[in-house]
């Protein structure tokens, strides 16, 4: 028996000694509060304070705990509840998986400096990875921290526009509930069996007598799998197995699953099966090598799509321009590091099979996860956990057609939590590309025309892969005006990890490439490279490379917002000791929702008898604030104040489909269904009482008051029949964007609604190490209408963080970086100061103006830190990341 | 069966060591990555041993083997330890550096541990013991290879001794990694440096990531030894640097990168450590 206090309660538990803390607490305790990403120090997510001091719970035995003081964000102290608010009232918590690690990590530094600076804070917080802030707001908590002011809630003004405090943030800095944190009674605890090799056949042994030993309850393979056993998050290219049935296709590929007794040692060891590893292909050029071998039958030459956009005859103008500049870029798998592993758990509910799991999509989950068990869609039913990150990657089912296997054949629930390297060895990762093209201007540095040919390396399966393939030409101008244009992006199959969605579907490695060459396209035409960008940038009236004519565009907008900035930086770079100082700047667009594909959501308000008023919101929430945004669009729609809505929601059962969320679509497109929702729901108030449009609307138990000028009306919701959603009123509206799908050439309209950004990056290079420090960035974003400022600067820090990483540590080796201290992501001392300019150029499409935000933040980052590298050192960066080595040797190749 | 056992006095873990089948706990930091659940071996945690405890005056220094880095950068110690110091704040994040002891650092042998650079500028010697008795051995004769000391199975390291001899001076450590916080070094350097009236007098200088074990660069040392304070970086010649180390190519950096990467560090540890 151990005993310990745990925030200040005496407890007695039976653990194995050496049973992790972190274990001991979350599966004995029930204090599920600290988090696990990665069992290894290497994150700090399971940081509880043991006699005062910050501990990371995964690397401290059990019996250690003996007559100590043990402190978890389960805790009630002053000092925690300082913090909790700072961190809401600066909007420290973004999906809240890394908050726990964070609050207690700060615990430990205010118990001994209650006023710390922004360097103590950083050097306190650097054992804790946040994938989602940024850090910024996280430093700025910690250091505020000592004052005692609540967030802002609810205004009693319009909602939209208002800085307040996430909706769903009091759960998030008490340690919210997410995937692997709720563990139905008696659950099977899952495990998968996983492709050591990146190609192999297998043959099993005798699994029926594995299946016998103590502790297991049952072993299930492909033969197994009662329904279709292949999916893919575009139906027509379903081709990835949930358990491969004879070959593993890729190192991390699921070959069977496992299902442990609740308490027994989940162990894989012995499990019986023969590898033979077969010749791998492991990157596009080989894959498109003649006479290659096809990673998947039926794709000839390893070629999954290509995706084309031609415009204008790109060709003879390039060569008529006055100026026209050559290059390549070659960028990294990228992994998505979210610091929740995937987890969930799953259980019948008669003869409904649930699914509680962190997803992005859950309507996606519910059909793929049906089509391979064999279900109808109404006998699965998905209720999204709070979602630890997803960044793309939560897009594409994981764990929930194993665990549905296992509850569906065995009646029984069952959990699954993926470590860290089954996490990062079995998911998506970003495209590797490799991008090569001319880009030319006129005398005067206008654009004339564009070449350019990428490949994505798309690795097993297709995920997706169509969509980077059709979304990179699309955007392969930048936000530029480009009368010429010849794009081609194709998707190639190898044994590789397979590439999905990460934040920006290819397009981010495309800016690397354009954004670099437009650098050096400027220096040869004469012209300064922020006026150059300046003079190019995209007008309203002007076509796009689809011949999509431009409107609420604010490109130009953004730029020119970032001039002073750039004038007083151009002033500051100049060399300190063995630091280079340089300057750069790059620019995004984005559109927002899938490619010239239908992408509709739907949202439902209602209002019951008693006056409870009700969003069923289906969008989820990664972090990225959907559970507060929405609601700010419905509240102003209807008329409402956004404290008198209670949520349902995401649940495939219980809310209409808002689509996933991904393509920074859930602010525009769920955004413009819940307008439309409130906007019905008030015109049917309105019309009970005979009120024109400009009533005000109040509500009060169960009447809602309509205030006409003089005249007021009231109606007693408890005197209507319910509907048939079983409200006393309630209105249920679908919104799809106005988009036509692309021609051979790849002309159509593809988005309804554009998002545009400018970032400028100051840094400084040692000029004799390679190694780059980050001074400042600056980015300049058009929303259309900002929802929420405080929001919007998250997801602008978080995204910049994410472009840091990507231009300068990111590297995803199969086999060798698949652990959170080998692939590096930035830390708190990575991510330097970043100054918002946000804009608003409101679109005609968005609810209320506004745009998307999420991916446009990531893209014009690490291009803007390649060309600030450069013009600090002169040094061309073609490889990603650029890390030390690299920027010293780019260093050379000018000096030669 | 697994056991755990975590005793406060030395001779009772030195009996249950002496029956073999005992790892050694401390930090926890290197021997619960990649664990599953609970550890499958039986472990001795020495972190309450009283006798690997504090940092104490003894002929020169001792540092318990169970003392921690944060326990090492809240002390105050002679300059010449600053180095030490310096890399006490950078082992992994916070939550290690409270965790992660001296002795774990230097039997986990790790290429990259960030301790060891600066211990080999002390000289410092590793103390040894089992139930068949004490012996000290050199830390330079104490790692062997990457992972493989020279400690027996029914062995602990105690403690890690500084001699009085190499107290004097100051302590510098550089280390270079592609990020912030819980980075493994790329390449690492420490100097320790007793100059008198302008004249290098006494010069250690170790360096980590770049060689199987971390090492002393002799020749680089030979050549600045009785030099003027001034310019000493000057004095710094490649062939020194590359007799001595053997770096590899990993994903970190290239062999010849972290060549590079160590002489440049080393200028810049050495003015830091002269001035």
């Amino acid at each position: 028996m151990i005993r310990f206090t745990l925030n200040g309660q005496s407890i007695a538990c039976d653990a194995p000694a050496t049973e992790r803390l972190s274990e001991v607490l979350r599966e004995r305790l029930g204090a599920r509060g600290t988090k696990v990403g990665c069992d290894a120090g290497d994150c700090g997510a399971c940081t509880v304070l043991v006699n005062g001091k910050a501990v990371c719970a995964c690397l401290m035995p059990a019996a250690r705990a003996e007559g100590a003081r043990i402190e978890t964000v389960e805790g009630a102290g002053d000092t925690l509840t300082r913090l909790r608010a700072s961190f809401l009232r600066h909007g420290a918590a973004q999906c809240g998986i890394c908050t726990p690690g964070m609050l207690m990590a700060a615990s430990e530094l205010l118990s001994h400096t209650p006023r710390p600076s922004e360097e103590q804070a950083e050097q306190a917080l650097g054992g804790v990875l946040c994938r989602c802030t940024g850090y910024r707001k996280i430093l700025a908590a910690v250091c505020d921290a000592w004052r005692d002011e609540p967030a802002e809630i609810a205004p009693d003004g319009p909602a939209v526009g208002a800085r307040i405090a996430r909706l769903d943030g009091d759960a998030k800095v008490q340690g919210d509930v997410f995937g692997a944190d709720f563990a139905p009674e008696g659950a099977l605890m899952v495990k998968a069996l996983r492709s050591p090799h990146p190609h192999a056949a297998f043959a099993f042994g005798d699994l029926a007598a594995f299946a016998r030993r103590p502790g297991i309850a049952a072993v299930f393979t492909a033969a197994d799998i009662p329904g279709r056993n292949a999916f893919s998050v575009i139906p027509a290219f379903a081709d990835q197995p949930a358990i491969a049935a004879d070959t593993a296709r890729f190192r991390g590929e699921c070959v069977a699953v496992v299902a442990f007794e609740p308490g027994a040692l989940p162990d894989l060891a012995d499990f019986p099966i023969v590898w033979t590893p077969l010749p791998a292909v492991l990157t596009a050029a080989e894959a498109e090598a003649p006479g290659s071998a096809l990673v998947l039958p039926g794709r000839a030459g390893n070629l999954l799509i290509e995706g084309v956009v031609r415009r204008g005859d790109a060709a003879s103008v390039l060569a008529g321009s006055a100026h026209v500049v050559e290059g390549g870029v070659t960028t990294a798998y990228v992994e998505h590091a979210y610091i929740e592993p995937e987890a969930g758990a799953a259980w019948m509910e008669g003869e409904t099979l649930c699914i509680r799991a962190c997803t992005q999509a859950p309507v996606m989950d519910r059909d793929d996860t049906a089509a391979i068990l064999g279900l109808p869609v109404d006998r699965v039913r998905i209720l999204p956990s709070a979602v630890g990150g997803g960044f793309g990657s939560k897009l594409d089912v994981s764990l929930q057609p194993l665990i549905g296997l296992v509850a569906l054949k065995t009646g029984r629930p069952a959990r699954m939590i993926y470590g860290r390297g089954e996490s990062m060895a079995s998911t998506t990762k970003r495209h590797p590309a490799q991008i090569w093209g001319r880009i030319g201007c006129d005398a005067k540095g206008r654009i004339t025309g564009l070449e350019v040919e990428g490949r994505f390396n798309t690795g097993a399966y297709s995920s997706w892969g169509p969509t980077v393939a059709n979304r990179v030409p699309v955007h392969a101008s930048g936000p530029y005006f480009t009368p010429a244009i010849s794009a081609k992006a194709r998707a190639i199959h190898t044994n590789g990890p397979v590439s999905g969605a990460f934040r920006g579907f290819g397009v981010p490695q495309a800016a690397v490439w354009q954004e670099t060459l437009y650098d050096r396209l400027a220096e040869k035409a004469g012209l300064d490279r922020l006026e150059f960008r300046i003079l190019n940038a995209l007008r309203d009236g002007q076509t796009s490379a689809t011949g999509q004519v431009m409107e609420a565009t604010g490109i130009h907008a953004c730029l020119t917002a970032l001039r002073p900035h750039w004038a007083r930086a151009m002033g500051d770079a100049r060399p300190e000791g063995h630091w280079l100082r340089g300057v750069g700047v790059a620019s995004c667009w984005y559109g927002c929702g899938n490619t010239g594909l239908p992408n509709p959501s739907t949202m439902r308000i209602g209002l019951t008898g008693a006056g409870k008023l009700v969003l069923h919101q289906g969008a989820t929430d990664i972090g990225q604030g959907s559970n507060t945004v929405i609601p700010q669009i419905a509240a102003d729609a209807l008329g409402l104040r956004l404290a008198a809505f209670t949520f349902v929601g995401p649940d495939t059962a219980l809310t209409p489909d808002a689509g996933k969320t991904s393509a920074s679509r859930q602010t525009f497109v769920s955004g413009r269904a819940a307008q439309a929702a409130g906007q019905a729901l008030r015109a049917t108030i309105l019309r009970m009482a005979n009120a024109g449009d400009g009533a005000k609307l109040s509500l009060t138990g169960q009447f809602v008051t309509v205030q006409d000028g003089a005249t007021l009306h009231r109606i007693d919701l408890a005197a209507l029949p319910l509907d048939p959603r079983g409200y006393a009123i309630s209105a249920e509206e679908t919104y799809d964007p106005p988009t036509q799908p692309l021609d051979a050439n790849g002309q159509g309209r593809p988005y309804a609604v554009y998002g545009y950004g400018a970032q400028m990056v100051e840094l400084a290079v040692d000029a004799r190490l390679g190694r780059v420090k980050l001074l400042k960035i600056a980015a300049a974003h058009d929303l259309g209408r900002v929802i929420n400022p405080q929001l919007a600067e998250g997801q602008i820090e978080g995204g910049i963080a994410q472009g840091i990483g990507m231009a300068l540590m990111e590297e995803y080796i199969t086999g060798r970086t698949d652990n959170l201290h080998d692939y590096l992501i930035p830390t708190t001392g990575d991510v330097p100061p970043i100054e918002s300019l946000i804009l608003e150029i409101p679109d005609p499409d968005g609810p209320f103006g506004a745009k998307g935000l999420g991916e446009h933040v990531l893209i014009p980052t690490a291009p803007a830190i390649l060309n600030a590298i450069r013009h600090a050192t002169g040094a061309v960066i073609t490889q990603l990341p650029a890390l030390p080595h690299r920027i010293l040797a780019a260093m050379k190749e000018v000096r030669r | 069966m697994t056991d755990y056992s975590r005793p406060s006095r030395l001779r009772d873990a030195l009996a249950l060591m002496a029956g073999g089948g005992w790892d050694v706990l401390a930090g926890g930091t290197d021997v619960y990555p990649g664990a599953g659940a609970q550890l499958r071996r039986s472990v001795v945690d020495v972190t309450g041993i009283v006798e690997m405890q504090g940092i104490t005056q003894q002929d020169g220094l001792r540092i318990g083997g169970a003392v921690t880095w944060a326990e090492i950068a809240a002390t105050p110690l002679p300059a010449a330890l600053a180095g030490l110091q310096r890399a006490a704040v950078q082992v992994g994040g916070r939550q290690v550096q409270n965790v992660g002891t001296i002795a774990g650092n230097l039997c986990n042998a790790s290429p990259a541990a960030d301790g060891v650079p600066p211990l080999l500028t002390l000289d410092a010697v590793v103390e040894l013991d089992s139930a068949n008795g004490r012996r000290d051995v050199p830390l330079a004769e104490f790692i062997l290879a990457p992972r493989r000391t020279d400690r027996r199975p029914d062995e602990l390291v105690v403690a890690v001794r500084i001699p009085q001899r190499a107290l004097g001076g100051k302590g510098v450590f550089l280390k270079l990694g592609a990020r912030a916080h819980l980075v493994i070094s790329i390449a690492s350097v420490a100097v320790r440096c007793v100059t008198n009236e302008g004249i290098v007098t006494e010069i250690m200088i170790a360096a980590g990531a770049c060689s199987p074990v971390p090492c002393r660069l002799p020749i680089i040392e030979a050549a600045l030894l009785g030099a003027p304070v001034a310019g000493l970086a000057g004095r710094i010649r490649a062939e020194g640097i590359t007799a001595s180390l053997s770096p590899i190519d990993d994903v970190r950096a290239p062999a010849g990168y972290r060549l590079e990467a160590v002489a440049e560090l080393l200028r810049r540890a050495l003015e830091g450590a002269a001035g």
